[in-house]
Order: C-alpha cells, then structure tokens, then sequence
C-alpha cells in the first residue's frame, strides 16, 4: 500500500469513527484489559465482576469491552493502543506491570481516559486506583495467627511490589501480634497465574510443616491443595470455597463495582478527574467471604473486632511501635505509617526471615 | 536456615509428580522428532488434553476416562499438524507454533464451563509388599498408576526405538526419508502415526497437569511445560533414558528451589528460579558434549518436508 493511499484511509477511517461517535454520543464506550484469564477465580475473576456490575447499574448507556490475558509489558501497549483507536472513552488496565505502558498510550490519545489499578504514576488522563488489600491482610494474619498449630504459616508471593510486601508486613504483624511464636516461610514464584507452580509451592510448603497457607497470586491452585492436604488457605481476591470448601478460612474479597460504575459515570456527565483512589474496608473495596465453619468463635470474633475497628479508621494496620527488619526504628509508638510509605513500601518488619528480591 | 525442614523421601516423591507432565509430553516429542518432524505445538497438545481429559473427567466422574479422552483428544490435534505438514507440505516451524497458538484459544473456549469445578480424584496405587516397604515405600511406590505409565512408555520407548524392526524403521524415516522411501516405507503414513502418538503423549501430560497435579481447569494452566519438554528432548539429545533424567532433573530442582525457599535459604531468589532451566541444560549438555556424536544423534531428517516425487 502506497503511503498516500495509506494515509486517505485512515483519514476516512478517523472520519467515519468521529461520525460515529457524533451518532453514538449517548453510549459511553469502556474497555479493560486483564493480565490472566477471567475464569482465574481470583483477582481478574473478581475485576470483570466488577465490570459487569458496572454494565447492569448504567445499563444501556454504556458498552463495556475486555481483553484477557494481556502480558505486561510491549504487548499492552499494543493492546492499549487498539482500544484506543476503537473509540473507547476510557479504559481500565488492571495489573501493577501496564504502567507504563498505560502513560505511554495515555499521552498519544489525550482525549481517552485511562485508570491503572495499584500503580503511583498518574498524568491528566491517567488515574490510578487501588484497594487496601493490607486492611484485609491483617484480619486474615490475625486468624491465621489463631488458627495455626504449627506456629508455620506459609506465604505465596508473586512479585515484589510494594502491594505484595505491605501484604507480607500486615499478615506477620498480625499474626504475631496474637501469637508471638509464629514463624512466616515465604516463597516467591515470579508468576501471577500459573496453577502448576502454585501448587507446588503450596505442596513444599505444607511439606515442610505450614499448616496455614496465604497466597498473593491469582488462581485457586494453593486452595486445592490445601483442601486435599488438610490444611486451612485463605482465598484471595475472590470467595475461592468452591476451590476449597475445608480450607478456606476467609478470602479477602475485592469489591470493584461500586468503583467501576462511579468512574464511567464521572466520563458520561462528564466529571471525570484525575486522581487517586485508595479505598479500603471502609470503602468497601475489601470485604471477606464468609468465615469457615470450623473456626472457633473466640477467632471469629476478634477478626470482626478487627474489622470494625479497622473500618471506623480507629485503627491502622501499620501502627507503631514497628522496627524495620534490620532493627532500625520505622514507627515510634502510635505513631501511624503515612500513605506515602505505604505505597512504596520495600522493607520487612522485624522478625521476617529472608530477603525480598530486587 | 533449616535445611532439616526438608524431607529427602517426600522431596523426591513430589518431584516424580512434579516432572511427570513435562516427561509424558517430551517422551511423545522424542519419537515424533525420531520421525523427522518437528512439532512445536506440544504447548497446544498439552493444554488441549487438560482441557479434554478434566472436562471428561468431571462429565463421567472417571479419571481413567479422562486420560483416555485427553490421549485421543490431542491425538485429533495433532492430525491437524500431521495433515498441513504431511499432505499440503507447509512449514512444520510455523505450523507446529500456530498449533499452539490455536491450542491455546480452543482450549480456553472449551474451558468456558469448566472453571472453578472439581474433578474426581485419582487414586494412588497401592501395590501389596511395595508400597508398604519403609522409605522406598513413601518414595517410589505410593504414586498414580500415570507415575509409572509414563516411566513405561520411555522404557517402551528406548527398547522399540533399540531392538524392534518398528523403531528401525521408524529411525530410518527419520534419518533419510528418501533412502526409506525407495526400501518401500510408507514416509507419510509412519511419520503421521508417530505425529499421533506425540500427540497422545502431549494430551496425558496435560491431563495429568489438571487431574493429579493441580488438580483443576484453569486457562493457560501449562504455562510453558510444553516448551520445556521440547528443550528436554533436544538437551537430552534424542535418548530416552536422557530425556527422562532431563525432566525429573528440571522438575526436582523445580521443587527443591520452592523448598529452599521455604527453608529459608540464603541465595537470591532470583539465582533459585533460574536454577532449574540453568542446571537441567548445563547436565544435558555435557552429558551430550562429544560433538561428533552429538551430531549423530539428531536425526538427520529433522524438519524436512517429505514429497514422494523428489
């Protein structure tokens, strides 16, 4: 194809979709782009119901599109760019690792708006939006903390990203706030969703004598086979019980609807604004499956203590007095972690053995 | 640390299930290639079989059922493959990725009802005197009977390729598909049934991923076990015996690198994760660094189209 012609038709392209969108002007396009399938049954599961929370409260006056299984990375970018070249009028991408990747595409479609889930980076068509999945970390490091007879709780992480460590830090305080023999053993396995890996990390944990397991990755393999191991998991992201119905603890749950209808709104009255978005169980963006039968009532009752404390903001899940890992003072007594070294947190408290890759 | 944490016995009966996927699919590979054909789409084969093999399992509540299922399943796959490449002659490179590719659609589309359900167990074996033996006992014989068709295939493997007239043939196809054509061997018929049995191979690794291993349906769930087996089989140079000690090595060093972590290791994690790729080629590698025969080894057909007319 010579360049000129090239060039008429995407000028009769770029026509044809503004006159499209001048027919269309009452129906708001919304796109999102997940990093693992939607039948994960955990954390891109949880986003697209979201979604279609989202489509049911606006109805339709909205048309809501998604993409699954997006590498982070060049491929999101290529990803992104098509679904700003459709005529989306914003676009949600929902994994730390699209970054970049969103404020690259966000700066060559200035009219397009975009919102990154747990990332910090933001520009005026860029807005991020995350949960406080560390209120929710707490409750469950309080139960497992009480439920473990070991004393050996295990940690499945992903990647080490601020998101995951405050995860780490908030389970351990927790649990050994409640239970000061607990001993944490944590295994990376550089994946988000890869149910093989999963499974033989929570089988070498659970070998090694761990009779709780927490897990930061996406899909229900660690719930499996703790239900064919005996031993109690928590669900994460999503209410994982059918994985694991003996297991299951609690999940930590993320509620993303209210959120999703709330922004696509903002887009069609046009309101919309960027800014940054960090709600926790007070907001109602962590919520908990039902607890286990199995768990004793005593526990049951100071992890809702715990919550409701948690939700009238009269306690913080990061409040001193908290040392660093290499014993230097991080928080003096009461004194509450700000935001901001939240959301970039890169140490352990003390007390965790090992290191956090680099 | 706590070294002591680990349990030798338990450590090596997890790493025979953990290497049992990547095994089943490369032993399949081994014979294909044997052939002379290069098929890159084990991927696609394997997720294919996790995907029949568990739904089939769930629909008849038989494990065994489901195995079966996910064999002929990818068997029907790789016809695919063995239809492009055989009869139209079309690239076996960019036929064998479009497999996988195609692999990991049309399971995922399969998958759509099956998430988040849970198939019927498979039961481990429980052979009088053996699996009552103390050590040996946990360790070798308290596995699924998959455990131990997988360790008979590759025996079948190796005494067919070696001994029998079949693997003779099969080799020779392999090696100089014109000299075996003008002996009066059917090339295209013997290179599609070893496509088949590939296939059928790839299929139970993937079935034993999301029956016995996991076990659950979950999109993409080989996540790359498939590219691994195809690197076994060349790493191990085309030897059965090699390519098994390639996949329990890569898969061990798989479990232990998660229970190192577990213990607490001080070695970045990052050397860990690496470990088994690194060490399962270094090993495979010197095994095989005597060029000349080396160079044997591949059969000398390897990804060459076959036309009668030539």
């Amino acid at each position: 194809m010579k360049r000129r012609t090239f060039l008429a038709g995407t000028a009769a392209t770029a026509g044809l979709a503004a006159s499209g969108a001048a027919f269309a002007a009452d129906v708001t396009k919304a796109a999102y782009i997940y990093v693992g399938p939607v039948g994960d049954m955990g954390y891109n599961y949880q986003h697209d119901l979201g979604r279609k929370e989202m489509e049911k409260a606006l109805g339709a006056k909205v048309k809501a599109s998604i993409v699954e299984n997006v590498p982070e990375g060049a491929d999101a970018e290529r990803v992104l760019t098509q679904l700003a070249l459709s005529g989306n009028n914003i676009i949600f991408a929902t994994s730390f690792g699209y970054m970049d990747a969103v404020l690259n595409v966000a700066k060559k479609f200035p009219k397009v708006k975009f919102e990154h889930a747990t990332g910090y980076k933001r520009a005026d068509n860029v807005a991020t939006y995350s949960a406080r999945f560390y209120e929710g970390r707490a409750v469950i490091g309080t139960i497992a903390g009480r439920m473990t007879k070991t004393n050996k709780i295990g940690y499945i992480a992903s990647f080490p990203i601020p998101e995951v460590i405050q995860g780490i830090n908030a389970a351990y305080i927790h649990a050994k706030k409640v239970n000061p023999k607990v001993e944490f053993k944590i295994v990376w396995v550089s994946t988000w969703a890869d149910p093989a890996k999963e499974a033989d990390a929570a089988n070498a944990l659970i070998e090694q004598g761990v009779d709780v397991i927490m897990q930061h990755t996406d899909t229900t393999a660690a719930m499996t086979v703790a239900e064919k191991k005996g031993v109690f998991a928590f669900g994460q992201s999503s209410n994982m019980a059918a994985a694991g119905p003996k297991a299951q603890l609690t999940a930590i749950v993320d509620e993303w609807g209210p959120y999703y209808t709330d922004r696509v709104k903002a887009v069609m009255d046009g309101t919309w604004k960027s800014m940054d978005t960090w709600g926790g169980i007070a907001a109602g963006m962590v919520t908990f499956a039902p607890f286990n039968k199995d768990m004793p009532e005593a526990v049951a009752k100071e992890a809702n203590d715990l919550i409701a404390t948690i939700k009238s903001g009269a306690y913080k899940p990061f409040t001193g007095p908290l040392n660093k890992q290499d014993g230097s003072v991080w928080l003096k007594d009461g004194e509450v972690a700000d935001d901001g070294v939240i959301a970039g947190l890169n140490f352990y408290v003390q007390g965790i053995v090992g290191d956090i890759p680099k | 640390m706590d070294l002591s944490a680990i349990n030798p016995l338990v450590l090596i009966a997890s790493l025979m299930v953990s290497a049992t996927p990547i095994l089943l699919a490369a032993i399949g590979e081994l014979v294909v290639e044997k052939s002379g054909v290069l098929n890159l789409g084990v991927e696609g084969m394997m997720i294919v079989g996790a995907i029949c093999g568990f739904a089939t399992a769930v629909e008849t509540g038989s494990p065994l059922l489901g195995f079966i299922a996910a064999a002929a399943g990818s068997a029907l796959l790789s016809l695919i493959f063995a239809v492009l490449t055989q009869f139209l002659l079309a690239n076996q490179v960019a036929t064998g990725l479009a497999l996988t590719l195609f692999g990991l659609g049309f399971s995922a589309m399969l998958g759509q009802g099956y998430v988040g359900l849970k198939p019927p167990s498979t039961p481990t074996l429980h052979i009088p005197v053996l699996s009552d033996l103390p050590v040996v006992g946990t360790m070798l014989f308290s596995h699924d009977l998959m455990v131990y068709v997988s360790l008979a295939l590759v025996a079948a493997v190796w005494a067919t390729l070696k001994y029998t007239r079949v693997g003779l043939i099969l080799r020779a196809v392999g090696e100089n598909h014109d000299a075996a054509h003008a002996l009066g061997y059917k090339v295209i018929r013997i290179r599609i049934l070893a496509i088949m049995f590939g296939g059928a191979c790839a299929g139970l690794g993937g079935a034993y991923l999301s029956l016995v291993r996991v076990p659950q349906w979950t999109e993409g769930m080989t996540a790359g076990a498939g590219w691994i087996a195809l690197a076994i089989v060349v790493f191990g140079s085309w030897k059965p015996w090699r390519v098994l000690l390639g996949a329990y090595l890569f898969g061990g060093i798989s479990v232990l690198q998660l229970n190192l972590q577990a213990a607490g290791l001080k070695v970045p994690v990052q050397y860990l994760s690496m470990s088994p790729y690194l060490i399962t080629i270094l090993v495979l590698v010197i095994m095989s660094a005597n060029r000349s025969r080396a160079a044997l080894s591949a059969p000398a057909s390897l990804g060459r189209s076959f036309h009668a007319s030539h």
